[in-house]
């Protein structure tokens, strides 16, 4: 394969999967009212906690505030529940059709990648940007303070759908062997709810639950971006970050690839 | 295209019992469809036990860092959560597929329906019933036994959980349906629903003196969610409400909730008689 033949090939499979994604409009504007409800609740709530413990998880109310938001924000671009471009996978797997996928001469794996990036970039800019701006407007959130923040974020939150990807893509792998994946699809989902800090921010949680959750690949989600967001990862720290999140998204990736070897050879044997 | 009879019952109150054991028959149906992969649906039961249960984690794990939330600890609080998780779960195992209307409509399933001699709500309700939704409940209904422990009991609080539970369900039921005609104008609107049914839920599980009084003010009287936990609950703890609302509130989940019912019925028919069909 040329090398100039991925250039344009993988951003076009990103571009058209934007274009998808972005002709539901109605299911778009609905998403983004209903995470807003949900910032409105969890900032509320996160505000009586630290009404009470003004320094919970090295937080002040205007971070926890911000936490929430950030978090309605990003719930959909790293897909957290499932879904994605994973979820026609599975369906692919489950027809069949994928023998089809694995004919083309591109990888799967990159493949999916890219529609999924596609799809996140969509997500990232409509049904992130509004929660982001609607947090700003009711409850003055923090924006980043510096220049590398707001980058390092940028990189971060890339680097999370990523790793999500990765998790999904195995998720979406298991109907190589069983027949109803969705099961491990919803446990899986369960997982992530809560260990991205979804549910609570992972810093506040009382140790080793907090050390234990943070060394998690789900930490990447959420915890890592949005605490380079609030600055209270710099320097250093940062860097720290976001290898961190390189590291899981290179280990898992390579998960991927192991497992689109071993179920090639399987749909051989099957359609054989 | 031909005009479709649409088979609507005249009377609401006076018809829904007797779609109760067709209800019951497509229910059976999904019960063994889901059984047919049982390793896939014993995951499914637990991961919605497991998804209900880290949700009753997060709050405990709060309680690792304040002893109190808007004047309530952890005990009260399980009280409040339950009852309206327990209202949830029982509205969502029931009539929770109403949510999929959107799609019925879209794939043309819902003009199949309508031609069947059975009321549609009836039918898109029962559709793909899930068993595995007990798991939600069974996870409320151990939270309730817990905080019910920190409870003063009388013969009179007893009626009035038993109020606040029915009420919790029917005002779910509400709004459940109520939420999902939407879909009726914008197929691709199902989310909407979720801010009111699972919001709603979210809202109700925290004592309402966390939130600002105009907010609280607008889930007692323009959309009745506080009557799922909130006042019942109030009671149920022998505390004052600190909005200065009365005591009697508590006793209103029930009439709340069949008013509620009945506005949501209502504009179910009004989405129905709008109703025409894709084509497809």
């Amino acid at each position: 394969m040329l090398a100039g033949h991925g250039l344009r090939l993988y951003p076009a499979i990103a571009a058209a999967s934007f274009r998808r994604y972005s002709t539901y409009v109605w299911a778009t504007w609905a998403g983004v009212f209903t995470n807003s409800v949900f910032g409105v609740i969890n900032s509320f709530v996160y505000l009586a906690i630290w009404r009470q413990r003004p320094d919970a998880g090295g937080y002040d109310a205007n971070d926890a505030v911000t936490y929430v938001w950030l978090g309605q924000a990003l719930i959909m671009t790293i897909a957290l529940w499932g879904g994605g471009t994973t979820d026609d996978l599975a369906e692919r797997i489950r027809t069949g059709q994928v023998a089809s996928d694995l004919y083309r001469p591109v990888g799967l794996l990159r493949w999916y990648l890219a529609a999924d990036l596609g799809r996140a970039a969509y997500h990232l800019l409509v049904r992130g940007v509004v929660p982001t701006v609607l947090g700003l407007l009711l409850f003055k959130i923090t924006l980043p303070a510096s220049i590398s923040a707001g980058l390092g974020f940028a990189m971060s939150v890339l680097l999370a759908v990523v790793v999500s990807f990765a998790v999904r893509f195995l998720v979406a792998s298991t109907a190589f062997w069983v027949l109803d994946q969705n099961g491990v699809r919803m446990f899986s989902g369960v997982l992530a709810v809560f260990f991205s800090g979804l549910v609570l921010p992972l810093v506040i949680l009382p140790e080793p639950w907090r050390t234990a959750a943070l060394a998690l690949p789900w930490a990447c989600y959420m915890q890592i971006p949005i605490d380079i967001w609030l600055s209270k990862r710099s320097g250093m720290d940062l860097l720290f970050g976001l290898g961190r999140q390189a590291l899981w998204a290179a280990t898992l990736l390579g998960c991927c690839a192991f497992v689109v070897r071993r179920a090639t050879r399987k749909v051989v044997v099957q359609g054989g | 295209m031909a005009e479709l009879e649409v088979v609507e019952p005249t009377s609401v109150a006076y018809r829904w019992y007797w779609t109760l054991p067709d209800y019951a028959r497509i229910a059976r149906m999904w019960v063994r469809a889901s059984m047919a992969h049982p390793l896939s649906f014993a995951i499914l039961t637990l991961s919605s036990l497991l998804m209900t249960g880290l949700d009753f984690v997060g709050i405990w794990l709060i309680f690792h860092s304040v002893d109190s939330l808007g004047g309530f600890r952890l005990r009260e609080i399980a009280l409040l959560y339950a009852a309206s998780g327990i209202g949830l779960g029982v509205a969502d195992l029931l009539i929770g597929s109403v949510e999929m209307l959107g799609q019925h409509i879209r794939a043309g399933t819902l003009d199949v329906m309508l031609l069947r001699p059975m009321p549609l709500l009836t039918q898109v309700c029962a559709d793909r019933f899930a068993p595995r939704r007990i798991g939600r409940i069974t996870q409320a209904v151990a939270v309730f036994g817990w905080g019910a422990w920190g409870v003063a009991w009388t013969p009179g609080k007893v009626l009035l959980a038993a109020g606040m539970l029915v009420g919790s369900a029917v005002l779910f039921f509400a709004l459940f349906v109520g939420f999902s005609c939407i879909q009726f104008w914008t197929q691709d609107g199902a989310e909407f629903a979720n801010a009111f049914t699972y919001g709603g839920n979210t809202v109700t599980q925290f004592p309402l003196s966390i939130y600002p009084r105009e907010l609280v003010r607008s889930l007692t009287f323009a959309l009745p969610i506080a009557f799922v936990s909130w006042y019942p609950g109030l009671v149920l703890l022998d505390r004052t409400d600190p909005f200065g609302m009365p005591e009697w509130f508590g006793w209103l989940t029930l009439p709340v909730g069949i008013c509620c019912l009945f506005v949501a019925l209502g504009l179910w028919r009004l989405g129905v008689r709008r109703y025409t069909s894709t084509g497809s």
